[in-house]
């Protein structure tokens, strides 16, 4: 016989948003609880562990903080914490502690979930009332992410030490000892860098330790050979605004070890792999290392095999979907220029400058786990079929086959370079995209939009980068082009019914399930595109589009934010739906179950159809109105 | 911890003899689920805080009137796995005790004698250390319950809240308190319930108490235990 908690429910009928439960829900929820006592100063909640209980505060009082150890709040007898770990990835997104003596009520979460799904007003008191949902899931999630909200600045705790060019390694080496430094910033200017007026930013080169040691000791050089000999030179830099999630993205990407930090032209430090490896261990950036550490396809194929798990701990690590998506294309970048590095060996260095193109989701910085791969070559004008033509196709077949070995499957659609239609010179392509621009047919372009998304991963970038213009220019000028592209993008549907309730895919192995993909992310995605194109905007990645179109005016206020609010939400729950699958062993996909989703994240996820759902509705608006065809 | 005269050293050994010796099946079933070794942690270890409401305080006369529990550990007390029984005591009420545990002779007409809730009763703690406040109620009055009942007592061994408060308090008070022989503090549930900053309850309800109870060693053994303490240090 079950007993009933008296003491319990008249407690918590106290308290808010209990008191609003009927009496009967208020006895059975009594009879659910569990009850722990913590000495003042023990750890209740700790960052990051996994969470299954709501928190009430039966007696005492306890501290919540934020994960900077800051403190957040002060809770006493009726206070509630541990929701927000709830509602977003049930791990502790504030840390509590007992600031005294305290006795916690602990509510389950199914019970809890059960509660918000039965009582409106009870869900209500989660949701703060100055944010929409989606904005504030959005949000505490980015809160909860270093990489993405501390500045590149905050890790420069060295002084910058400068020598000039033409000092000899010796007497660098001496001062790199003084200074107790492991690297010095070459500036051209002898004068030594004061506060108000400084030559600095003259930067000519960085020297490191290792520098000393690989080229001048290991290589035999006399010690007296000048600095400006054997330091690295052509340095990539980086604002002192920008965050270190992107400085990570910049080192990768240019597989450099070191970025001058720059304040208005004046460099103000340098920072190092290791600063960041020491902020936070991204095992991204030591998978990107080892990538290109391997000597062939098979050990490539080989060490392919850990992506699955890096990709499963940076969604655990609760990144977000710009930092996982940009992550996992620089990897899969990685891939391709170390296939095109060993191609390049086995048959030889290129006859003609070219670049080799990613397509889609990668070109966007958009990547989950392990997609098609998508790619296509821009060869020099130079090209002459009987001469190269045969180079190329070896080189493409033999990048393509890698991937495929390294686990990207081949394009199901033969958008590949290896393909001779996507191998084309700069002025082919140009032609090819004048044609689709100017005489734009729905259906031809259906196939082609993800050439619209493009970037250059290998050999000459300008080429790309000369293409990306073009298409910038020509595009907002042509409406019966925007118009078509606008009609493809709205034919895949938010999965939203009449009544905003889900509309579940009917048949087939997915039944009951939403395509997260399908039905959100790349509609969302494609919306957006057409956006960017209209506006002539050069960016790729979807989030530094919908900043674009923010800039640009094109959309009503605050629409801007919905859209990125939405393709975040919806991509960080496929990302974590993927992981999930193969944590457990099984293979990953798109198709997401509400029942399996709290009744938080279902409301979310509503929300972020409902955001695509007018952002579809403003495109017929915007493109078709104007539209003569 | 004040050691009954006659507890024994090994428990476990002790429940298996009892098992040998016992002629009802309940019990014998009760003593077969076990008894850990003295040497398991506290924080490993199953427990369930029991309370009774009776009819008096001599467990010679007086007899059981309902009976509450919640198993819980070291971390939790689990209030969906509580218990509450009113039972028929085979004695009068009086009203002294009905102001008490406001239990009254209607409630008590339709309740089922002990013996029929027995087997439920002996399953809900058996393979757990039971924790009381002040040990001479429970333990003795389910001995005598029985005893009246199937001509057999029961023995377990219990964590007793009020003993180890007294210890506790005893390890604070000073020399000088003891030598001038100053008046002990209070050992009732609810006085030292506060000591540990745990909230008043509305009490004399047997689950109330069980869980107050429950509360009031997790409190305990924070304040003045590791969580690697053996339960020999903690049970009699």
């Amino acid at each position: 016989m079950q007993a009933e908690q008296l003491e319990i429910a008249s407690f918590l009928q106290q308290h808010p948003p209990f008191s609003e439960l009927p009496e009967q829900t208020l006895n059975d929820l009594a009879q659910h609880i569990e009850i722990s006592y913590y000495r003042a100063g023990r750890d209740i909640l700790q960052f990051r562990e996994p969470i299954h209980d709501l928190y009430v505060v039966r007696a005492g009082a306890v501290e919540t903080f934020r994960r900077t150890g800051e403190l957040y709040n002060r809770l006493g007898e009726g206070g509630i914490f541990g929701h927000m770990g709830l509602m977003l990835n049930h791990r502790v997104r504030f840390p509590v502690k007992a600031l005294e003596d305290s006795l916690v009520y602990c509510i389950p979460v199914a019970y809890f979930n059960d509660l918000c799904e039965r009582f409106d007003s009870f869900a209500d008191y989660f949701e703060t009332e100055d944010k929409t949902l989606l904005r504030h899931a959005v949000s505490e999630q980015a809160e909860s992410n270093d990489l993405t909200t501390v500045k590149v600045s905050s890790l420069i705790t060295r002084d910058l030490v400068t020598c000039a060019p033409h000092t000899t390694i010796r007497e660098a080496a001496k001062q790199m000892t003084e200074q107790s430094v492991s690297l010095l910033l070459v500036t051209q200017s002898v004068q030594q860098p004061s506060a108000e007026n400084n030559d600095a930013s003259n930067i000519a080169g960085i020297l490191t330790d290792r520098d000393i040691r690989s080229r001048v000791m290991a290589e035999g050089l006399d010690f007296d050979v000048a600095v400006g000999e054997v330091m690295s030179e052509n340095l990539v830099t980086l604002d002192d605004n920008a965050y270190i999630f992107e400085a990570m993205l910049s080192m990768l990407r240019f597989n450099v070890h070191h970025l001058p930090i720059m304040r208005r032209g004046r460099c103000i430090g340098v920072i190092s792999m290791s600063d960041i490896l020491r902020h936070e261990s991204q095992s991204s950036i030591l998978l990107t290392r080892g990538i290109f550490a391997q000597q062939t396809t098979e050990a490539l194929r080989h060490y392919a095999q850990q992506l699955p798990a890096v990709f499963v701990r940076m969604v655990n690590e609760d990144a977000n979907s710009h930092m996982i998506g940009s992550a996992m294309s620089v990897i899969g970048r990685s891939f391709k220029q170390r296939l095109l590095e060993l191609a390049e060996e086995k048959y030889g260095p290129p006859p003609i400058p070219y670049s080799f193109l990613a397509l889609g989701s990668m070109a966007r910085d958009e990547q989950l786990i392990v997609t098609d791969q998508d790619n296509a070559i821009i060869l020099h004008n130079d090209f002459v079929e009987a001469q190269h033509g045969h180079y190329f196709e070896n080189i493409a077949k033999f990048v393509s086959d890698g991937l495929a070995e390294c686990g990207y499957p081949y394009c199901s659609g033969n958008i590949m370079a290896t393909n001779a239609e996507y191998r084309l010179t700069l002025d082919q392509w140009k032609m090819q995209f004048s044609d689709w621009i100017e005489a734009p047919n729905p259906k031809a372009l259906l196939n082609s939009c993800i050439f619209f998304d493009l970037d250059s991963v290998w050999g000459e970038q300008r080429m790309a980068e000369t293409l990306r213009q073009f298409v910038a220019e020509k595009a907002p000028k042509h409406h019966a082009f925007l118009a078509s592209m606008a009609r493809n993008a709205l034919n895949r549907t938010p999965p939203l019914g009449f009544f905003k309730e889900f509309v579940l895919e009917q048949d087939g192995k997915h039944r009951q399930s939403i395509n997260l993909k399908r039905r959100g992310t790349a509609p969302l995605t494609d919306a957006i595109r057409v956006h960017a194109l209209a506006i002539g905007s050069m960016s790729q990645n979807s989030f530094e589009r919908i900043e674009d179109i923010k800039q640009a005016g094109l959309l009503p206020p605050g629409k801007a934010q919905d859209l990125s609010d939405a393709l975040e939400y919806l991509s960080i729950v496929r990302a974590r739906h993927q992981a999930l699958a193969i944590e457990s062993g099984e293979e990953a996909d798109n198709n997401v179950q509400p029942d399996m989703l709290s009744s938080f994240e279902r409301r979310n996820l509503k929300e972020a159809f409902r955001v695509l759902d007018n952002a579809q509705n403003f495109l017929k608006f915007r493109y078709k109105a104007s539209v003569r065809i | 911890m004040a050691i009954d005269k006659n507890t024994p050293l090994d428990w476990a050994k002790e429940f298996e003899q009892l098992r040998q010796n016992s002629r009802n099946e309940f019990l014998r079933s009760f003593y077969k689920r076990g008894m850990v070794s003295g040497s398991t942690p506290i924080a490993d270890i199953p427990l369930v805080a029991l309370d009774f409401e009776t009819t008096g305080l001599n467990s010679k006369h007086d007899d059981i009137v309902s009976i509450g529990l919640v198993p819980f550990s070291t971390h939790r007390i689990r209030c969906a796995e509580a218990q509450h029984w009113i039972v028929k005591p085979r004695r009068t009420l009086d009203e002294q005790s009905i102001v008490i545990h406001q239990i009254t002779h209607s409630d008590i007409d339709d309740a089922p004698d002990l013996h029929e809730i027995l087997s439920d009763l002996l399953d809900a703690i058996a393979g757990q250390v039971v924790v009381v406040h002040y040990r001479h109620i429970e333990r003795e009055f389910l001995f005598q319950a029985l005893m009246r009942r199937i001509g057999e007592g029961i023995r377990f061994p219990v964590i007793d809240t009020m003993a180890l408060e007294q210890e506790a308090l005893q390890r604070k008070r000073g020399i000088l308190a003891r030598l001038l022989n100053q008046p002990q503090p209070s050992m009732r549930l609810p006085d030292c319930r506060k000591r540990y900053g745990l909230p008043p309850y509305q009490l004399h309800h047997a689950t109330t108490d069980a869980i107050a109870t429950a509360e009031l060693l997790q409190a305990q053994l924070a304040y003045h235990y590791p969580p690697d303490a053996p339960v020999r240090q903690l049970w009699c």
